[in-house]
């Protein structure tokens, strides 16, 4: 006995494809709405943590008997600054990420009154308090985007000459798109931009380009069967979705299996980072089916495919080609 | 096919040992299979000063020195590879360093604590110092008294090589050299040929001090010759200008004669000396390269822009090509203008690196000619150009140990919630494929294996953002498997046979997994040329993942499938 799933499905993801510029439409203007309010409201377009803004560093002697953990509590769990165990095993350092107007002095007495406040640390001890800088300046920031922008370029001009020039362009619009979206969710939400959550933006990346690839091919396979290329294009392309959807679901399925049992058992600390991850692969899976191949049919439906454009280039080129012959 | 499978089996066993292997060797060396990062496992935390004891600097001057020596920390330890060291700046003018698995104080000072200073000064005549060569001898002789002197070089003189610490002791007693070399270990020198030294130092000695030439006795006359001139006998004449030659086992007794505050106020004003970085064999001998310099250098390292170090492919030279700030450029074009024919000293932390002789003016670009040697020398040169560029020396204020940035606990805890969500992963492939999905989930073991062994071999490090990378990698390999299998379904349901189907399988899975597989490592490739630090540990994880999953599951599960098989006839059905 089998287990199937969507087998055989005949779903007309294309036909959908207008509504699905809507939703990509309204979520993207959202989550760059939220970018530019949070401009206003917290004075940038995302949350940026202590790795990128620098802040206030804090050091503190717990008593005794007193764990991480209750610091970590103490300080808002979930919510809590990035604590270090330095030096001794009771001394902690706490990094508050950098606010708006607020002194470095005001932040420390914030932190030590919520120490004070909690049952769990009947006493401790501030050793030190000290402004710090960035962990990741402008620079490397700089310089990631430098090192995404040119692998765009590398994936465009491989995807050029594994497939086609407009499979190129049509995956390089849908990792954009999963990028802008999942910048906006973040600004959203206004989850802390950290270390962990560049690394999820980064592996969204990876895995939308992924499940782009394995459409595209299916795409490339059937157009290259028999009868391939004066099928319609749109009934084609629907079909190839179809095909690979049983791998689609198995694959997005285990990985957010393996997501959410993160999520809910790994604790506060590597949350964020699941939720990011949980999020590019919902988005990926969605914009393979949704942008990634509705953007190659209008592609097509725009400039044509590649055989007629040689067509035209033939055309064109035809009369020169007696003076290129060698002698 | 039996012999085709042998191989097989026999490649993949060869690529788990070699795996293993390196695991094992990890495992011996540092009680860890893979090495972990800072925010993993904790290590060094390194509070940097700008060292300025005179107060010269201002504080702005400070604050420049700190901005632009961060950017070079960085660089220098980014050079080593995927260790993702924090680097932050406090205050005005300190420096945070944290390196990962790091907690050996003096590895740590090698690494970031070099007090690296780049500097270039131009190369004087020997004859520059010849006349200040007796008030050196006198200014040793006076500061260390002749009586130790006469016993250091009786000890010379026995054929007992007194090793750098003696020396030490012998004439500081046991207070250490404020700078003890540490790449000259003094024990691995070559043991010195006493006799043959003493004969030609006694040649030379015949033509300045005919009063010695009546003792017999050789270690008598080393230990004279030694309280006589304890500097400028240890000197060789060297055949270019501006350089004397030091044999290698007297380096270290020059240098601490050199280093003592008597001998530099009785050198003239304007002139300093210098001993290369490296002992040069010549003639089956080893010597050192003093160098005679000016005092002032005309340029330091903040002035340097880059240097990269390439192959002049007419003339099969070894080349490092420079480049200079504009203001850095005004200056060296004059210098240079004015030195065509002289030599210029590049200095790092006060030794020659290099010595290059000035062909022609040189504005802010030039190149320095390394002669038909390896390329290793060339990529030395730029890195220590590039890395050295420090423009203020720097000095540690405080070192301590520090723990994992996420905590134990939430450590423990990832690790928990990772196997159990590994563990559904094994079951959905063994629930929807059956007995393919066992093969599945032994490829991925082997997978795993892999993967591990990679990171050992390339001596990396695992951080958050490295285990983001294994993540997306897993999956990528799963994904593999699930295109194969369900590549093998369709076949089947179309009413090929077994054998077939399979074969068929693979083929057509072949195009997708290769394709997904060569575009994601070319963005991981692209992301550690030109990423730094956290996004470095992602692509190396991730670019050593991808290539384990394409030989698993290209391979490794081929191979499964071919032994799974072997029993089997045309009519049989596959367990998918």
């Amino acid at each position: 006995m089998q287990f199937w799933i969507f087998r055989n499905a005949k779903f007309p993801f294309l036909n959908w494809r207008r509504k699905a510029y809507w939703v990509s439409g309204v979520v993207l203007s959202l989550g760059i709405l939220a970018m530019v309010v949070n401009v206003f409201a917290i004075g940038n377009w995302q949350s940026y943590g202590v790795d990128f803004t620098g802040g206030t560093r804090i050091v503190v002697e717990l008593p005794e008997g007193v764990v991480e953990g209750d610091l970590r509590e103490a300080l808002g769990g979930v919510e809590a600054p990035p604590i270090t165990r330095f030096g001794g095993e009771r001394e902690f350092t706490i990094r508050a990420p950098l606010e708006e107007g607020v002194e470095s002095e005001e932040t420390a007495e914030r932190i030590q009154a919520q120490i004070l406040a909690s049952p769990a640390i009947p006493d401790f001890e501030m050793l030190q308090i000290e402004f710090v800088g960035p962990t990741i300046g402008e620079e490397l920031q700089q310089q990631a985007l430098l090192a995404i922008l040119l692998s765009f370029l590398a994936t465009l001009i491989y995807l050029a000459m594994r497939f086609e020039f407009r499979f190129g362009v049509a995956s390089v619009i849908a990792t954009v798109h999963d990028i802008v979206l999942t910048l906006g969710f973040l600004a959203l939400f206004r989850i802390e931009i950290s270390l962990p959550t560049v690394a999820a933006v980064l592996t969204i990346i990876g895995y939308s380009l992924n499940d782009t690839i394995v459409v595209f091919d299916r795409i490339r396979e059937n157009l290259n069967k028999k009868g391939g290329r004066r099928e319609d294009p749109l009934k084609l392309i629907n079909r190839s979705i179809n095909e690979v959807l049983p791998r689609t679901v198995l694959t997005s399925g285990t990985t957010l299996a393996v997501l959410f049992s993160l999520l809910i058992l790994g604790g506060a600390v590597i949350r964020d980072f699941t939720i990011v991850l949980i999020l590019g692969v919902v988005i990926g899976t969605y914009s393979s089916i949704f942008v990634a191949s509705p953007a190659l049919l209008e592609i097509q439906e725009r400039w044509g495919t590649k055989e007629e454009a040689e067509k035209r280039k033939r055309k064109k080129a035809r009369p020169k080609k007696e003076e290129a012959i060698p002698v | 096919m039996f012999s085709s499978l042998r191989v097989r089996i026999i490649l993949i066993l060869a690529v788990l040992g070699f795996s293993g292997w390196y695991l094992y060797s990890n495992y011996q060396q540092s009680g860890s299979v893979v090495k972990l990062g800072l925010d993993l496992q904790g290590g060094m935390h390194l509070v940097l000063e700008v060292d300025d004891p005179d107060g010269f600097m201002s504080l702005e001057d400070r604050a420049d020195a700190i901005q632009q020596s961060e950017r070079v920390i960085r660089n220098r330890i980014d050079e080593l590879g995927v260790e993702e060291p924090i680097v932050q700046r406090v205050g005005q003018d300190r420096l945070i360093v944290e390196l990962a698995g790091i907690d050996d104080p003096e590895r740590a000072r090698e690494l970031v604590g070099q007090t690296a200073m780049l500097e270039w000064r131009l190369v004087r005549s020997t004859s520059a110092v010849e006349g200040a060569l007796g008030r050196i001898d006198r200014a040793v002789v006076a500061t260390l008294g002749a009586d130790s002197l006469r016993a250091l070089g009786r000890a010379v003189g026995a054929e007992t090589d007194p090793g750098a610490d003696d020396v030490e002791d012998l004439l500081f007693g046991t207070e250490q050299p404020p700078t003890a070399d540490p790449d000259v270990d003094p024990d691995t020198l070559p043991e010195p040929e006493e006799p043959e030294l003493t004969e030609e130092e006694l040649q030379e000695l015949e033509e300045a001090e005919q009063a010695l030439e009546e003792l017999e006795d050789e270690a008598q006359l080393a230990a004279e010759e030694m309280a006589l001139r304890p500097f400028s006998s240890l000197l060789l004449t060297s055949q270019g200008d501006g350089e004397f030659w030091v044999m290698n086992e007297d380096f270290q007794l020059a240098r601490s004669f050199l280093e003592l505050p008597e001998v530099q106020a009785v050198l003239p004003r304007d002139i300093s000396m210098a001993f290369h970085w490296e002992p040069q064999a010549l003639g089956g001998q080893i010597y050192r390269t003093l160098y005679v310099l000016e005092r002032q250098p005309f340029i330091t390292g903040e002035m340097l822009e880059d240097a990269s170090a390439t192959r002049d492919q007419q003339f099969n030279q070894a080349i490092v090509q420079f480049e200079l700030s504009r203001a850095g450029g005004r200056i060296f074009g004059d210098v240079t203008g004015r030195h065509i024919g002289d030599r210029i000293a590049i200095l790092l932390d006060g030794e020659v690196v290099s010595a290059p002789v000035v062909r022609s003016r040189i504005g802010q670009r030039g190149q320095i000619e390394l002669g038909q040697q390896d390329m290793q020398e060339a990529r030395d040169l730029a890195l220590v150009l590039r890395a050295g560029a420090l423009p203020a020396p720097l000095r540690i204020m405080e070192e301590r140990t520090v723990g994992p940035s996420l905590g134990q606990d939430s450590i423990d805890q990832g690790m928990l919630a990772g196997i159990i969500g590994l563990l559904f992963v094994v079951l959905i492939m063994i629930v929807y494929y059956r007995f393919t999905g066992v093969l599945a989930v032994l490829a991925l073991s082997v997978y795993v294996v892999l993967v591990l062994g990679g990171l050992a071999g390339l001596n990396a490090t695992l951080t958050l953002p490295g285990i983001a990378g294994l993540i997306l990698s897993i999956g990528m390999a799963v994904d593999a498997n699930v295109l194969i299998f369900e590549r093998i379904r369709e076949e089947l349901a179309e009413g090929r046979a077994v054998r077939t189907a399979v074969d068929e399988g693979f083929g057509h899975a072949l195009s997708a997994i290769v394709d997904a597989n060569i575009t994601t490592l070319i963005t991981a490739l692209i992301l550690f040329q030109f990423g730094t630090g956290p996004v470095r540990g992602f692509a190396v994880t991730l670019s050593i993942g991808i290539m384990a999953s394409f030989f698993t599951a290209l391979y490794v599960t081929r191979t499964l499938y071919l032994v799974y098989l072997r029993g089997k006839t045309a009519t049989d059905t596959l367990s998918i």
